[in-house]
Order: structure tokens, then C-alpha cells, then sequence
């Protein structure tokens, strides 16, 4: 029989992807595992095998076309004999629940008739629309509160349960780029305020309407989301760095011996991972909606890595844990394939705080948007030799300015400064980073 | 069997081509699936089409012009006596009405490439269909639909066989007027067929075994509907059992309860329908039907048996076309693999009679029963402009909605156009409104619509 097989639940964060190559052709027959389609999500080019031997009876999508995760996106005339519950789509995101999960979890309930409209406490308070997004997204309805008129639960209501997703945009559309396509109005994903019509520049001069790309649109909604959601504050500082610069130094030969090349980046993300373990409300998420703050007892830190495609943040994990030698073979290896476009989606899930190093193109400060739905983000500008004054007397020291940006709502002022603090800390004794891990 | 050993292979098997098995297969097809509707008639549209829904509603057109053809004495026009030519009228209703249709849904099915099989279908197993019948055939398929329906049932210890005792399908054929007809049950099937054949010239006599016409529905809504047949009807007796029915010559006799016989040139048994789902070859797959002959289904449709689904007046109550139509779309979505859900609030119901009743979600009888905080708005007709300028000051429009969030959870109206009505109710308690949403929605005035807004402002009032 022909098994539609959809875009699997991609995880925190993801509800679309872009599809940028079909690697299958209709007729053809495939292996369980074997790659099928290429899709760019979020931030990473990712090839999506296929969950079944069989053949390929239809291919549903096109190359360029922005899919929703649930959209059929291959329908297979299955070999004969293979059981016909085997779930699809859990291939990709093992974590994520399976495809299956979405439909069971609305099966509990007997057949509804005109009594199921007054059972209980009344009916769930949604549209059918609504409630249809929710069995896409895997939420039970029934568990949400509705932050509308009357207890009404909103498409949003729904996307918020199903963890923190920001909202997706209206409708899949032709991919903006291709430029023999007619350009689709796409707007970004609404976040609650709404922003005022634009003028009409034209009256003022010529101007180009340029589509946005796929991973420019999601950074927008990102970054609009976090930065309209959370209240953000930044606390600034400088870590004298002189003598870590020096070890660094001293060790980049032994080290490139062993194949890494050392950078600053690794002692950051150390020493933010072990002042983390000291300010664990830095480590965490705001649940709203439960009026709890969520303490990660994992310590995954993003790192931002710019690419010519736009800003991608690869997570590397345990970071608290691991030798520094370590983290840094790690950190150039993931940097390499998020710039290579060959990022998997577990390369870029599950960040709990965020490093971005903008050191290496200058300037002399800056203040990131929190990477949501973590609470905190730690920027370092680039770090110079400069006069200090020490015990009376002016000495060139090398010092690194820093930034940390959290979520007031989580920690205030003070806090901040304690945790920005316990970075510098370490990163000014760097024998303190070699005792504490 | 001559052709005994043509199998054939498809993704889905409908059984049964009613407006659950037609929407369906229709569904399913466009989802890509390979189908075939096998049909005992051969045809798609089942009893809604063929003897239910649409005939009825044809027929009650005509009476309900009929109505108004008598209501116009009041404002001084007068037509004369009307002339109803029987032959003309079922020609109309059979080509214009339900061959047109047919047409059409055939003309669908054709578009979508569904195969129509007529013949019997049986399961042989959950795998496997056996066709009886003139195309003879076994089908083996991935999923199977069944969407076999109802049929009506007959008058418990009083069933006669005889032309003159008929049930719906037969009435409907209208194969003459009889001078006096006898209607066994209150329900809408029996009211309406009661005053249709009332607007051609028949005396009716109706019988209902509870106390009250159109149980279940709350007593304000039916009132007004009860007065009107009080008037078209011979006579109505409430609490009242047939207990025998005897032909005698050319006439039925009829004794009522313990007590009296009465003597009727027809019969109308409307007493309710009971699901087809036997002979069935359930036995056969592990569907089993209830101790009433329904088909249990999860929200999916889906039955015990992992690879059949069923739909439509076979799965239960209210056995109506459009909650088949919905389910039968539901049914196909999930075969399809998509996170389709029967998870529908409300199934609103009409009764097409003059005046129309109609309701959906929570009624009110409903919510004291079960000591619901409700707040609950009744607006009479008398106080519409368009009703007046309709010279149909009769009707009633109700509102239920939730105590604390105003939310409306049930709509009950009654007066004529109260079927269309019905649909802004439904999608109210659908979508969740609140009174204050109909009451701030601007209604075209002046119409009937404006009783639900009406209805509305007063639960915005202060108690
Ligand atoms: C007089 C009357 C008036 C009505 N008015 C209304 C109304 O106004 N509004 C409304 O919503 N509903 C109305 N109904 C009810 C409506 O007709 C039914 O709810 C609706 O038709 C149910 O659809 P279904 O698909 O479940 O089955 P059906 O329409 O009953 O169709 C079932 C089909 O399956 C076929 N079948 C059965 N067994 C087999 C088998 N073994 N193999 C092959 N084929 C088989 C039958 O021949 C039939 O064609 C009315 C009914 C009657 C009788």
C-alpha cells in the first residue's frame, strides 16, 4: 500500500525546512536508510534517509519548496510482507516522538458524537483549526491553558505547549531565491506586536525588494521572538588575560603536534561552563507558562559560527566535562562542518548558553540577543595589549573585553555581575580552569 | 460464481456508498490512494440521497410552498385551491432532484477515478472482500471502509407485512395519496413525512409511544412545532403504543395501547433506524458490533480491527448525513497517515418541518440535568421585525453559554429558515465564541440572523 511518508518532527525549535535536493526519483526503489531528500532546517543541511524499503511511488515536494514538518513529503508502495505498523518518520529525530505518536495521542477518547460536546467541563475551547495544529504538533489540546477571551486557546497557545516553537510562518511557498519564480509574499512569523506599514520608499528613490533566504528568514523570527519576549540586560566587564594568552602561546605548537589548533574560544566556553556550575540559574529556561524556572543539569554550549550563509550556533556537549585538548578538536571540527553546510541536526540541538566570539573582526564591544530559550549569552570582543595600572605603576596588559546578556526576568543585575564575575575569574587564573576540571 | 477468481487489488475498499462511503472515497482518492465504493444499488448517495434526505426535503419544499400559499389569505392574496398532479411531482422529484444529484456524484466519483462495484459486500477476512451479485469479485485490500448505514426498523411486535404499511423509503415514493395515513412515531422523520403528506391532502393520525413529540429536544423549541401539526394533523396521541396492525380489506386497522382500533388506508412506520451490520462477514475480522448492531470507532474512525475503519450511521447516534460526510473525510485522512481527528464539538441536527427545529451542543434540558452553570438566553420571535414582516411571529431563538466565560455551548431555534440558521450556532460552539462575540457581530438587519445576536445582548446584561 502507499505509506506517505511526512517531514518528521524536527526537534526543538524546528517546524519547517527547506528542501534543497531530492536525491530519489519516482519509480525508483530504495533501501530503509538510504538518503532520500536533502533538507535545509533551520541552520544545517540535512539528509534525510529513508524509514522504509520500498518503492517510490510519488515525490511530493520540490527542490526550493519550504515544507512544513507533518507535510507528506515521499509516498512509497511498500515492499510486500513489512509490517504495516512500522511508524514513520522517527528516523531523523529519534528523540523527537515518532509520527505515530501525534495521531495516538488523539485516540484516547471514544468516538465523539453531539454528547462529547458536553461531557466533563465543556469542550476544549479552540477552533477546529486550532485543534488540528495541535494533533500536528504532537500537543494534547486538553493540557493547554487558552490565554484568550473566554479561556480560548490560540494557534500560539498551542505552538508555546508544543516547547517554545516560535510561531511558523502562514504557508509553504516557492523558494525565494530561484529567480525564474514569481516572488511569493512570505511575511515572517507574527510575535505579538505587530509592526506598522512601511512607506513607500519608492517616492523617494528606486529600490529592490530582495527575498529573504531560508536560514535569513528563521534568524529574524529568532531573534524577533527573543528580543520581544525577553527583557534583556547586559553587564559588561574586561578579564585581563595576559598570562592565559601567554600558556596559549606557549602551547599552540604542542598542540598543533597533536593535530588542534588552540584558541581563546576553548578556555571560554570552559570557563563559562564552570562558573555555569556556580550560577546554575544561568543554565536554564523560563517556563512561563508554569510560572517554573527549568535548571539544566547539562551544560551544552553553543558557540556562534558565522558563515557566508548567515549566523549558525552549533552546541557542543558536556562541555563542564571534557578536557580542554578536547573541546578544542571538537569546536574546529563542528565549525568546519557548519561551514560546510553538512552540520546533523544533533549538532545543533540542545544549547543550554551560548559563547559568540566576535573578537576576530575587531571593534571593541557588543551586546548579543539572547540565543531563546536559554537565559544568558556571553560575547567577547576582541582582546588588545593596553596600558594598566598596577601596584602604581602603568604595565601593557592584554585585556579582553566581555559581555554578558541575560534574560531579566531569570536574574538580576547583581547576579549577573557575580556570574560575569566567576568568568573573568578563571579566565584570569587560568590555573583555577586546570584544578577545577 | 461465474467470475469466481477475479481478485483485485486496491489500497481501499469502501463498503457502502452513502454520504460516509462517497466522502470517503473521495477523500482517499485525492489523497492518493487507489478506491473502489462497492454498493449494493450500484450507485453512490445512499439512503440520504435515494430515500432520505434529499426526497424528504424536496417534498417538504412543496408543502412548505403549499404553507405559504395558505398564509397568504392572511394578507389578501388568495391562489384558489391548489392542484398537486401526483405524476408531475414525482417526476420532478426523481430527474430534477435526485437524478440531478446522482449525476453529479457519479460525475465525481468518474473525476476522481473511483470505481463504483455494485453487488453485496462481505469480508472474507481483514484482508478481503467478496462481491455478490452482478460483478461477482474479491477484492483484497490495505484498508477497508465501512460505511454501510441504517435501515429502518420495524414496528417492534406489530410488524405486518403489507403494501399499505410502509416505512420512509416507501412513502416517500408517494405511490398514491392515501385518504387517511397513519404516522407511528413523533420523531423528524415522522413529522415530516406527516405533514408532507398532510400539504398533499392526507388526514393524518399520529401516534408516539412517549409523551411528547421529538424526544430528547427541549419542550420550548418543540412547542411551537407541536401546535402547528396540533393543527395540521387529525389527530396526535401522545403516550400512545401500537400494539397490532391487521389489514382488513383495503384498510389497516390500527388498535392503539389496550384500547381502541381505528381504521387507516396507510401506514407509516417511522420509528427509528437500527445500523446495517450484519451478514456482513464481520465475524470474519475483529470488528464485532455492539448488542444494537453499531460499530465502535476510536476518533480516527477506526475500528478494533487495525486495517478497517467505518463511518457514518453504522459507528452510532446521530445518525445524520453530514456527521458521515465529516467522519467519512476523517477516516480517509487517517488512512492517509495524517493526524486527522474526529473530534468535532457539535453535530447540529434540523428538523425540516414548518416550523424548522433545530439545535446543537449542549440543550438545555440537558444542562439541569447535569447541574451545568449555564446562563441561558431565550429570544422571542415576536420581538424580530424580519419575523413580523414574515407574518411568523412564532419562532424562538436560545442560547446556552457557559456561566463564567460566556462561552456559547448550545444554540436551539425554532421558526422557519431555523435550519440555515443553525450553521452561525454550530460554528459558534465549534469555534469556541462567546455571546459577547455574536452580540458585537453585526447581523444584516432585517433578518432572522439578528435573534442570535438579540439572544446574545441579553447574557451581556447584568443578572
Ligand atoms: C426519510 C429520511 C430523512 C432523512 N433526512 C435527513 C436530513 O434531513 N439530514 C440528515 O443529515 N440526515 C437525514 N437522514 C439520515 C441520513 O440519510 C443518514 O444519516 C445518512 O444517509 C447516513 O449515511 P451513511 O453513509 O452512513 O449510510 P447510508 O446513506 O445509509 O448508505 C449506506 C449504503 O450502503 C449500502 N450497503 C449496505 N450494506 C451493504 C453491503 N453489505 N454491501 C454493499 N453495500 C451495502 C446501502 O445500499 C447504501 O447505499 C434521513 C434519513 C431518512 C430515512
Amino acid at each position: 500500500m502507499p505509506r506517505p511518508f511526512v517531514l518528521p518532527d524536527l526537534g526543538e525549535g524546528l517546524t519547517e525546512a527547506e528542501i534543497v535536493k531530492v536525491l530519489v526519483q519516482e519509480g525508483d526503489r530504495v533501501q530503509e536508510d538510504a538518503p532520500l531528500l536533502e533538507v535545509e532546517t533551520d541552520k544545517a543541511t540535512v539528509e534525510i534517509p529513508s524509514p522504509v524499503t520500498g518503492r517510490v511511488a510519488k515525490i511530493h515536494v520540490q527542490p526550493g519548496q519550504t515544507v512544513k514538518v507533518g507535510a507528506v513529503l515521499v509516498t512509497f508502495d511498500e515492499e510486500a510482507g513489512r509490517g504495516g505498523a512500522a511508524s514513520l518518520g522517527t528516523t531523523l529525530a529519534r528523540s523527537a516522538p515518532p509520527a505515530d505518536h501525534t495521531t495516538s495521542a488523539t485516540q484516547r477518547a471514544p468516538a465523539a458524537t453531539a454528547a462529547a460536546a458536553t461531557r466533563g467541563s465543556g469542550p476544549v475551547a479552540a477552533t477546529p483549526a486550532t485543534r488540528r495544529l495541535a494533533r500536528e504538533l504532537g500537543v494534547d489540546i486538553h493540557t493547554v491553558r487558552g490565554t484568550g477571551h473566554g479561556g480560548r486557546v490560540s494557534d500560539d497557545d498551542v505552538r508555546a505547549a508544543a516547547g517554545g516553537r516560535p510561531p511558523a510562518s502562514a504557508q509553504p511557498a516557492a523558494q525565494p531565491v530561484a529567480p525564474e519564480r514569481p516572488a511569493t509574499r512570505k511575511p515572517l512569523a507574527p510575535v505579538g506586536a505587530e509592526a506598522p506599514a512601511l512607506p513607500r520608499f519608492e517616492q523617494w528613490g528606486a529600490v529592490e525588494r530582495q527575498p529573504l533566504s531560508h536560514l535569513r528568514r528563521t534568524i529574524a523570527e529568532r531573534m524577533t521572538l527573543s528580543a520581544t519576549l525577553v527583557p534583556h540586560v547586559t553587564h559588561f566587564d574586561r578579564a585581563d588575560i595576559t598570562e592565559l594568552d601567554a600558556i596559549i602561546r606557549r602551547n599552540v605548537e604542542p598542540a598543533r603536534q597533536r593535530g588542534v589548533t588552540l584558541t581563546l574560544t576553548s578556555f571560554l566556553l570552559k570557563a563559562a561552563a564552570l562558573a555555569l556550575r556556580e550560577h546554575p540559574q544561568f543554565n536554564a529556561s523560563l517556563d512561563p507558562a508554569a510560572g517554573e524556572l527549568i535548571l539544566k543539569r547539562y551544560c551544552h554550549l553553543g558557540v556562534a559560527v558565522a558563515t557566508d550563509r548567515g549566523l549558525i550556533v552549533p552546541v557542543i556537549r558536556d562541555v563542564d566535562k571534557k578536557p580542554l585538548i578536547e573541546l578544542q578538536g571538537e569546536l574546529a571540527a563542528l565549525a568546519q562542518r557548519v561551514r560546510d553546510g553538512k552540520a546533523t541536526l544533533e549538532d545543533l540541538r540542545g544549547g543550554t548558553f551560548t559563547v559568540t566570539n566576535i573578537g576576530a573582526l575587531g571593534g571593541t564591544g557588543a551586546v548579543p540577543i539572547i540565543n531563546y530559550p536559554e537565559v544568558a549569552i556571553l560575547g567577547a570582543a576582541r582582546a588588545r595589549e593596553e596600558p594598566v595600572v598596577l601596584d602604581g605603576r602603568i604595565v601593557p596588559r592584554v585585556l579582553l573585553p566581555l559581555s554578558l546578556t541575560f534574560d531579566h526576568r531569570v536574574a538580576d543585575g547583581a547576579d549577573g555581575a557575580r556570574f560575569a564575575a566567576a568568568i573573568v575569574r578563571r579566565l584570569e587564573r587560568p590555573e583555577q580552569l586546570l584544578l577545577e576540571w | 460464481m461465474v467470475m469466481g477468481d477475479l481478485v483485485r487489488e486496491v489500497d481501499v475498499a469502501v463498503v457502502g456508498g452513502g454520504p460516509g462511503g462517497y466522502s470517503a472515497a473521495f477523500r482517499c482518492a485525492e489523497l492518493g490512494l487507489e478506491t473502489v465504493v462497492v454498493d449494493a444499488s450500484r450507485r453512490l448517495g445512499g439512503a440520504c440521497l435515494w430515500e432520505g434526505c434529499i426526497p424528504s426535503k424536496a417534498l417538504l419544499h412543496v408543502s412548505a410552498v403549499l404553507g405559504e400559499v395558505e398564509r397568504a389569505k392572511e394578507f389578501g392574496v388568495d391562489f384558489g385551491e391548489p392542484r398537486i398532479a401526483l405524476d408531475a411531482l414525482r417526476k420532478w422529484k426523481a430527474e430534477r432532484v435526485v437524478g440531478k444529484l446522482a449525476r453529479g456524484l457519479a460525475g465525481v466519483a468518474k473525476a476522481k477515478g473511483v470505481e463504483i462495484v455494485g453487488g453485496r459486500g462481505v469480508f472474507e477476512d481483514s484482508r478481503a472482500l467478496r462481491v455478490e451479485g452482478d460483478e461477482p469479485q474479491k477484492i483484497r485490500f490495505k484498508h477497508a471502509v465501512v460505511a454501510t448505514g441504517s435501515a429502518p426498523s420495524p414496528l417492534p411486535g406489530a410488524a405486518l407485512a403489507s403494501d399499505r404499511v410502509m416505512d420512509s423509503t416507501g412513502a416517500l415514493e408517494l405511490s398514491d395519496l392515501p385518504e387517511r395515513l397513519l404516522v407511528v412515531g413523533g420523531g423528524y422523520i415522522g413529522l415530516e413525512l406527516g405533514q408532507v403528506y398532510t400539504a398533499l391532502g392526507s388526514k393524518v393520525t399520529l401516534v408516539e409511544m412517549t409523551d411528547g413529540l421529538l424526544p430528547g429536544v427541549d419542550r420550548d423549541l418543540v412547542q411551537p412545532l407541536a401546535r402547528h401539526c396540533e393543527k395540521l394533523f387529525v389527530k396526535i396521541r401522545l403516550g400512545t403504543k401500537v400494539t397490532s396492525l391487521h389489514e382488513q380489506g383495503s384498510q389497516i386497522e390500527a388498535r392503539f395501547g389496550e384500547g381502541d382500533t381505528v381504521a387507516f388506508d396507510r401506514v407509516l412506520v417511522a420509528v427509528g433506524r437500527r445500523p446495517v451490520s450484519a451478514e456482513l462477514g464481520l465475524e470474519t475480522t475483529r470488528v464485532r458490533p455492539d448488542a444494537h448492531g453499531f460499530v465502535a470507532v476510536d476518533e480516527r474512525c477506526r475500528t478494533a480491527d487495525p486495517r478497517i475503519w467505518a463511518v457514518g450511521d453504522v459507528t452510532g447516534e446521530p445518525m445524520l448525513a453530514h456527521r458521515a460526510m465529516r467522519q467519512g473525510k476523517v477516516a480517509a485522512e487517517a488512512i492517509a497517515g495524517r493526524p486527522a481527528a474526529f473530534d468535532t464539538v457539535v453535530v447540529p441536527a434540523v428538523v425540516f418541518t414548518d416550523p424548522e427545529v433545530a439545535w446543537c451542543g449542549l440543550t438545555e434540558s440537558q444542562a439541569l440535568r447535569e447541574g451545568r452553570p449555564v446562563r441561558i438566553a431565550k429570544f422571542q420571535w415576536a420581538a424580530s421585525g424580519r419575523a413580523a414582516t414574515l407574518g411568523r411571529s412564532d419562532g424562538l431563538t436560545k442560547l446556552i453559554a457557559d456561566a463564567d466565560t460566556g462561552r456559547v455551548l448550545g444554540v436551539g431555534i425554532v421558526g422557519p429558515g431555523a435550519g440555515e440558521l443553525i450553521a452561525e450556532g454550530a460554528l459558534a460552539v465549534e469555534a469556541a465564541l462567546t455571546a459577547e462575540d455574536l452580540a458585537a457581530t453585526i447581523h444584516t438587519h432585517p433578518t432572522l440572523s439578528e435573534t442570535l445576536m438579540e439572544a446574545a445582548e441579553t447574557l451581556l446584561r447584568p443578572t
